[in-house]
């Protein structure tokens, strides 16, 4: 910065730019609408017409399908059965723990249904447990679908603690969920003849051919101190035991329902059915309720009036802001476009 | 060009310079010696014997230089801490090492994977930037210099092969490749010319000179015995320092700065230069000096990390809530839980250990509802970022023709910081004005010559035309295409039109003889040197400044064509002599009396060979020629003094011209006395030069006035126009005078006629030192507080105020106590120019900008002088036109052209902040929506941790289901076209504002996410609680139920960014339909994978759910009971509240700006932020001036210096 004697190149010195010339442009970014951002784009605006009417539309669609749904809901007829607390022996309604968890005790018990309407088959047979955490993590995640699938993985039981090996030897199906297998059972009877209830194509079916092998035996099950729920046959593959490959299925939420079979003949209004069943499950330890559920279906699946009620709440809400929005749009009526809301204009003082 | 081994053109430099020169070589005088060899001067080179440099002691570093950020050895750890720094990634990795523990509710793989991914993502990023950096570095250390291997042969070498104490030959335009000595150049003064623009920013060439007594060694032969010793300083990054002594043939010689070559400047005007090797690679003087650039993140990117510490906390306080909850199930309820086994080996669940269980529980929680920080913001701000940034390089509207360069988005950092800048600071030099000078008009006799007009006037008019005709309308490109003059001047440095003077027709006018005064003035009054041009057969000029070269090109065009220059003599060709015929004139220059800063004039004293006659010539500051001026010298001074202040409001640089005959006795008894007092070595040497050099310059007679143009680069004005329209202020930072800076101020229409100045400016230097602080600081704060008065009283509402600030008033106006009273001030000012401010205070006053008004500052320069505030200012900008390329490594943004810079704010910037700002809210609305999701179905678990969602579905929910479509709308989103950003800058204002990244709409964003999250997971649940849902009597598991939900959740969250989206090109359809579509895709594949890999959800979709009409129906009402709120909203705003881009929206959607041009081209005109700067700001003064013209007159500053001189020289 001190010389100041310093001097520049002030007059023309143009002959080195020319060289440069025949790569002119080398470095210019090429044109395409893309680099550009020029894309032809539909640019939406909500214009009062477009507001209206997509309320109006979801309105439109969404009431007739609550109507529907809420139809369907009406025709399923269920009955519900809770037996819990009616299957325990009057004497033993005091500890019903000691009642359920003696083996000793007779645990046959006699209900009778009302059919308060036609049921047209399939009847289907539910459980329904209630305070049972199936979704419980420990409980989730106590299985080997290994295992389940293969027999030569009899062995492979990790993830199944605590319920892994009884006796030294692995447990086949292993772990938490197989060993808490429901084991209440129902014997229907209408006018005293036997209403048979299928219990074949309860689970699914993608279960029954690749969840559970065909040759997969139970073994070494329900051999441990403590006996959880239901023994199963050893001489019945997995995958043919299927109250085992719905129970399999946890459930989401701690009350829930899984199916246990099918009656497949019509029940008439009035008609009482006797049920006989074996009231062998515990759930009075953390005091769960039991019911047993029969029900028809329709092409909604059982009785829904909530998602009826969800469409038909939401439907009328769009038609009340599609008058709500044509009122406001009336009332504060507002050109679009209109330059003057522009903020400039709005406070010509400036911001 | 072809000037090698043509060595020597017998000039001396240092005897045509009256005084500036005259520096004898001295001896080293004893006290300097001394200090040499202690702390810090302990460097011992040994000149020619280089290999003593190879082995210990003197072992010094190689020239290798690496300015790379990792090696191959040490990238993958330092890399992956820069990667965990993020308190983000740092909680990922935590998590995702947890989760290879039991106490993780997810697989390991599905934690590790996608932060594998994001890091990695990022990573491969600085990896290429640094490979990049690796290449340059490669390039750079590659390059050959001629190097004296011994017995006076040289050869080439590659710079990073060469050691202190070689000997290198550096020919014409190389750079140096480290610190040299000079030994000796192709001149036979051992001078040499040195390009020094990539240390300090100054275009004009450097003289550096040799020791005389190596003056000798000239050429290879003569180093083959050369050996000499230096001892310095150890290496430091001061740039003008430079101690040391050189010892050669047993004598010792001080060393001086002027020695000293640095590496990477460059070596121009001379053939070639020896030199030896003193600093080598990371020890010169330029790379001690690099400063590793700041990491800068931008205020979005700050403020998103205070949103995600908010989700931090949100997410500790559930999983406390969590954990409380389990702790309190586990004591209570679970003994009872017999399908459990709760005695048994329960671990984790042991109910007689509630709080370990609880406190094992917190950190499964922590991690579980990890989805509420969403890891691939980071990653998807990293894409988005460099998919903005290749916009901005392939803009090809940025791109200059010229200069052959793209914008460059260096660092992708900081695109929406561009939509946020509040205050620009430009450099002047090379940003503003192109350092290219053109002779415009002149004032010869009281008549003023050149009809052209300056760029600023062009632009008034312009602009005043379109103000006028309402039907005119305004390009879309806004100011690219009006900036184009009707003819480019043909000749550089030349834009002179009036046919009085041209084509030698001033021969008729009738002040002729003045006028060939005039021009001889021109010719004769510099210190330049002619340099034959081959190619055009005329001459170039080596003119110390570019105004000296435009008046020398001027006298040529007139016809007094300076050729030649001997050791006392200089020659003019006049193509009209009296005589007719083109002759060459010789004049005797007798004495040359130098321009310094102080003096504000130079002379020079010739005699005209012909005639014999001795006249002194003399151009100098208007002010300065005016006081000299004899008493019959001012016939012109009125006229001229007119001129001149019409000059100086168009943003001219004026000079005066004056000059006074001498008889020969009256100045052969000066020039004794001159003699004299030149050789009096002395301290007060030059007070007496100077003392005897005023008097002679007095008495003059007044010839007349130039005024040259700096000239703008291309559409400045313009460009500052917008700029003021968008509500940005500038503030001009130069090194230059005052008077030049309000020169450039008035030609940006940063000044005006009818702005009050403040100048704030110290004269007195003379007080003693210890009273000048105290003084000085009173007497600036006694300004301060008159303006701020001034200001206060001001009731005007079109009062503009400027304030101008010099250099060393800055210097206190910086300092603590009084820096806030100044920034009140400068702020309240529509515009502020600071001048003869170091690089240092240049980014001092950026600091002092950014933190004291808290707002985005954007700094813009050309030079290394301006590295500093570049780098200190929340955005820098270099401009990458001319070679120096310190301002643009140093920048965060390169462009060619300073008008670029509407484009990349008004368009990339607005567009670039919303689209960041929305994407960034959608991210938390996202993550809110589907983490808190997983928080309720904890509820239903007895906390247990349990996920009703597959691992996969969560693994994929951030990195493949939802992250397009925000990709999308980052990259694409553009709330109005390109046109209409540039057509109405006001909507600039929304980004400076933030009104889209707020506290209120982040939380807005963070309830919507809520109320999403709730909508979702209760209405799933109403609808599948206890449930058969299929006609085929099944009911549904958790794997049908969290299927589900999350499609429920990938059909809101989609919806949601569709109803965001204002632009939809096929691309973002592509994306947000093509992610729903993604998921049904993956469920089928999911789905139809082993059932080993799915688990519970084997064929979920084809089996169980596809076939369920309620599955479907969920899906629809869940995802339009989440929108429709928002749909309200956004319907409401737009009916009561638009903002500005919605009006804007619906008027081009309507196509009303081409139905009615009149309401468009009125819209326009009034959108403008109400400005006092710029050219419409100029205009609409002069429009209220002609209408009004009231008493406003006594408002009008005296600006005194208002037509101010120009330099001659460059600022010290």
């Amino acid at each position: 910065m001190n010389h100041a004697n310093g001097s520049a190149v002030a007059g023309s010195s143009s002959g080195s730019g020319d060289d440069l010339a025949p790569r002119r442009n080398s470095k210019r970014p090429k044109y395409s609408r893309f680099t550009q951002q020029e894309l032809p784009a539909c640019k939406p605006i909500l214009t009062p017409k477009w507001v209206i009417s997509v309320f109006t539309l979801i309105g439109v669609i969404f009431v007739p399908i609550g109507v529907a749904a809420l139809l369907a809901s009406n025709n399923v007829v269920e009955i519900v059965d809770q037996y819990d607390d009616k299957c325990v022996p009057p004497n033993m309604t005091n500890d019903k723990v000691a009642y359920i968890q003696n083996a000793t005790f007779d645990k046959t018990c006699i209900r009778t249904l009302q059919v308060l309407k036609n049921m047209s088959q399939p009847i289907y047979v539910y459980y329904q447990l209630d305070n049972f955490y199936q979704n419980h993590r420990r409980y989730v995640k106590s299985r080997n679908d290994e295992q389940l699938r293969k027999a030569s993985q009899a062995n492979e039981t990790s993830g199944c603690d605590p319920e892994r090996t009884a006796n030294g030897a692995p447990i086949v199906p292993c772990g938490l969920i197989a060993w808490s297998l429901f084991n209440d059972t129902y014997k229907f009877s209408l006018d005293n003849k036997n209403l048979t209830v299928n219990k074949k194509g309860i689970s699914w079916k993608s279960d029954r051919d690749h969840k559970f092998g065909k040759d997969v035996y139970p073994k070494n099950f329900q051999n441990s101190s403590v006996i959880g729920g239901a023994k199963l046959d050893p001489k019945i593959p997995l995958s043919e035991q299927e109250d085992l490959i719905v129970w399999m299925r946890t459930a989401a939420l701690p009350t829930f329902r899984k199916l246990y079979g099918k009656i497949e003949q019509d029940l008439k209004e009035g008609d009482s059915i006797i049920v006989t069943l074996e009231n062998n499950y515990n759930t009075y330890s953390f005091s769960g309720k039991k019911k047993l559920v029969l029900s028809t279906s329709s092409w909604l699946g059982g009785k829904n009036d909530f998602l009826g009620i969800a469409y038909l709440a939401i439907g009328g809400l769009c038609f009340f802001l599609a008058v709500a929005f044509t009122v406001i749009y009336l009332v504060k009526p507002r050109k679009l476009g209109d330059p003057s809301y522009l903020s400039w204009n709005r406070n010509p003082a400036g911001n | 060009m072809a000037r090698r081994g043509k060595k020597k053109n017998g000039l001396r430099w240092s005897k045509i310079y009256s005084f500036a020169c005259i520096r004898p070589n001295e001896v080293l005088e004893d006290e300097q010696a001394s200090s040499l060899g202690g702390p810090g001067y302990s460097r011992i080179v040994h000149c020619n014997q280089s290999h003593l440099h190879r082995q210990k002691p003197l072992k010094y570093p190689s020239n290798y230089i690496s300015t790379t950020k990792y090696n191959v050895i040490t990238f993958l750890p330092k890399a992956i801490f820069e990667q965990f720094r993020r308190v983000a990634n740092l909680y990922f990795l935590l998590a995702a090492g947890l989760s290879l523990t039991p106490i993780s509710p997810f697989s390991p793989f599905s934690m590790i994977a996608p932060l594998a991914f994001v890091v990695g993502l990022s990573m491969i990023k600085e990896a290429v930037e640094d490979w990049r950096r690796f290449m340059q570095d490669v390039e750079v250390n590659g390059r050959n210099v001629s190097v004296h291997k011994g017995e006076g042969q040289f050869e080439y070498k590659q710079w990073q092969k060469i050691c202190v104490g070689d000997v290198v030959k550096v020919e014409k335009d190389q750079f140096f490749p480290a610190d040299l000595l000079l030994l000796s150049s192709s001149f036979e003064d051992g001078i040499c010319y040195v390009e020094t623009m990539n240390l300090d920013g100054e275009t004009n060439l450097k003289v550096k000179r040799s020791l005389e007594v190596t003056q000798a060694l000239e050429d290879d032969a003569s180093f083959k015995d050369f050996t000499a010793t230096i001892r310095c300083e150890d290496p430091n990054p001061n740039l003008y320092t430079f101690v040391g002594n050189f010892e050669y043939e047993r004598q010792v010689y001080a060393l001086e700065p002027n020695h000293i070559l640095l590496r990477d400047s460059k070596l121009r005007n001379t053939t070639y230069v020896y030199g030896v090797i003193i600093f080598t690679g990371h020890d010169s003087k330029v790379m001690q000096n690099a400063t590793k650039s700041p990491a800068k993140r931008s205020r979005i990117e700050k403020k998103m990390d205070k949103v995600i510490y908010v989700l931090f906390t949100i997410l500790v306080l559930i999983s406390v809530i969590s954990s409380i909850g389990f702790a309190v199930i586990t004591k209570t309820k679970m003994p009872n839980w017999w399908y459990l086994q709760p005695k048994n080996d329960a671990g984790l669940y042991d109910p007689s250990k509630p709080v370990a269980s609880g406190l094992a529980h917190l950190v499964t929680a922590l991690i579980l509802y990890g989805y509420l920080i969403p890891i691939s913001l980071y990653v998807s701000i990293e894409v988005v970022k460099v998919s903005q940034a290749l916009f901005i390089n392939r803009d090809v509207l940025m791109y200059d023709e010229e200069t052959e360069k793209p914008a460059h988005a260096r660092t992708s950092n900081l695109n929406e910081e561009l939509g946020q800048v509040d205050t620009i600071l430009s450099d002047k030099t090379g940003t503003l004005t192109c350092n290219q000078m053109d002779f415009l008009k002149c004032s010869i006799a009281g008549v003023p010559y050149g009809v052209r007009s300056s760029e600023v006037e062009i632009a008034t008019e312009k602009q005043m035309a379109s103000e006028a005709s309402v039907s005119e309308i305004e390009s879309a490109h806004g100011t690219t295409d009006i900036v184009d003059r009707p003819q480019k001047p043909a000749i550089k440095g030349f834009s002179f039109e009036d046919d009085r003077l041209l084509h030698g027709n001033w021969v008729r006018e009738p002040t002729a003889g003045i006028i060939r005064l005039f021009f001889r003035t021109l010719a004769l009054c510099h210190t330049a040197i002619p340099e034959p041009n081959e190619e055009t057969g005329g001459f170039t000029y080596e003119a110390e400044s570019p105004d000296e070269g435009a008046f020398l090109v001027a006298a040529r065009e007139f016809g007094f064509e300076f050729c030649r220059r001997q050791q006392s003599s200089v020659f003019i060709k006049e193509k009209y002599s009296p005589s007719g015929d083109p002759v060459e004139r010789e004049f005797k220059l007798l004495s040359l009396l130098e321009f310094n800063s102080k003096r504000k004039r130079m002379s020079v004293i010739v005699r005209d060979e012909e005639s014999g006659k001795i006249l002194l010539l003399c151009k100098g500051a208007d002010s300065i020629i005016f006081e000299r001026l004899s008493k019959d010298g001012r016939m012109y001074l009125n006229e001229t003094k007119q001129h001149l202040n019409e000059y100086g409001e168009s943003g001219l640089r004026t000079l005066a011209l004056a000059y006074k005959v001498l008889d020969e006795s009256e100045y052969s008894a000066w020039d004794t006395e001159f003699q004299r007092a030149k050789t009096n070595i002395g301290p007060d040497r030059e007070a007496l030069v100077e003392h005897i050099s005023d008097n002679m310059e007095k008495e003059l007679i007044l010839v007349g006035a130039t005024a040259v143009e700096d000239k703008l680069q291309k559409g400045v004005p313009q460009c500052i126009d917008k700029l003021a329209q968008a509500g940005l202020k500038i503030w001009v930072l130069t090194g230059d005078k005052i008077e030049t800076a309000i020169n450039i101020g008035y030609a940006c229409s940063l000044l005006r006629q009818g702005m009050t100045q403040i100048r704030l400016s110290i004269e007195n230097d003379d007080l003693l030192a210890q009273d000048v602080n105290k003084a000085a600081k009173e007497n600036i704060l006694m300004k301060l507080t008159n303006a701020s008065q001034m200001i206060k009283l001001e009731k005007d509402p079109h009062a503009a105020f400027a304030l101008i600030i010099d250099g060393k008033t800055l210097t206190y106006a910086l300092e603590d106590d009084i820096k806030n009273h100044f920034l009140s001030i400068a702020v309240e000012c529509a515009s502020v120019i600071c001048c003869r401010v170091s690089p240092r205070q240049k980014a001092m006053v950026t600091r002092l900008v950014k933190e004291g008004t808290g707002k985005v500052t954007l700094a813009i320069g050309d030079g290394a002088n301006d590295v500093g505030m570049i780098q200190e200012a929340d955005i820098g900008i270099g401009i990458s036109g001319v070679e120096g390329m310190q301002a643009v490594m140093a920048s965060d943004f390169s462009i060619s052209q300073f008008r670029f810079l509407e484009r990349l704010l008004v368009v990339h910037g607005h567009w670039c902040y919303k689209r960041i700002a929305l994407m960034i809210c959608y991210f938390f609305y996202k993550n809110i929506a589907f983490g808190l999701t997983i928080f309720y179905f904890e509820a239903f678990t007895g906390f247990s941790g349990q996920s009703v969602y597959d691992d996969w579905y969560m693994l994929l929910f951030n990195v493949v289901l939802t992250s397009l479509p925000v990709i999308s709308l980052g990259v694409f989103e553009q709330d109005v076209s390109s046109e209409v950003c540039l057509q109405f800058p006001a909507l600039y204002q929304q980004g400076a504002k933030n009104l889209f990244f707020d506290w209120y709409r982040i939380i807005g964003w963070m309830f919507n996410g809520l109320y999403t999250s709730i909508v979702i997971f209760f209405l799933s649940i109403g609808i599948f609680y206890n449930r058969i849902f299929r006609a085929g009597g099944q009911t549904a598991d958790m794997a049908a139920v969290g299927t589900t939900i999350f499609t429920c959740i990938i059909w809101a969250v989609n919806l949601q960014i569709a109803l965001i989206m204002s632009h939809f090109t096929w691309i973002q359809h592509f994306f947000v339909w093509g992610s729903i579509v993604s998921w049904y895709l993956f469920l089928v594949a999911y789905g139809s994978s082993s059932p080993t890999l799915s688990g519970n959800s084997y064929k979920i979709l084809g089996e169980a759910l596809g076939p369920a009409p309620i599955y479907w129906l969920s899906t629809l009402v869940v995802a339009a009971a989440c929108n429709i709120p928002y749909l309200v909203h956004i319907s409401y705003q737009r009916v009561s509240h638009p903002l500005d881009h919605h009006v804007l929206q619906e008027i081009k959607y309507y196509r009303k700006d081409v139905e009615d041009e009149n309401m468009w081209k009125r819209e326009k005109v009034r959108a403008r932020q109400r400005t006092k700067i710029g050219l419409t700001a100029r205009v609409e003064a002069k429009f209220r001036q002609f209408a009004g013209r009231l008493s406003k007159k006594e408002k009008v500053p005296s600006s005194p210096s208002l037509s101010s001189s120009t330099n001659i020289q460059n600022p010290q």
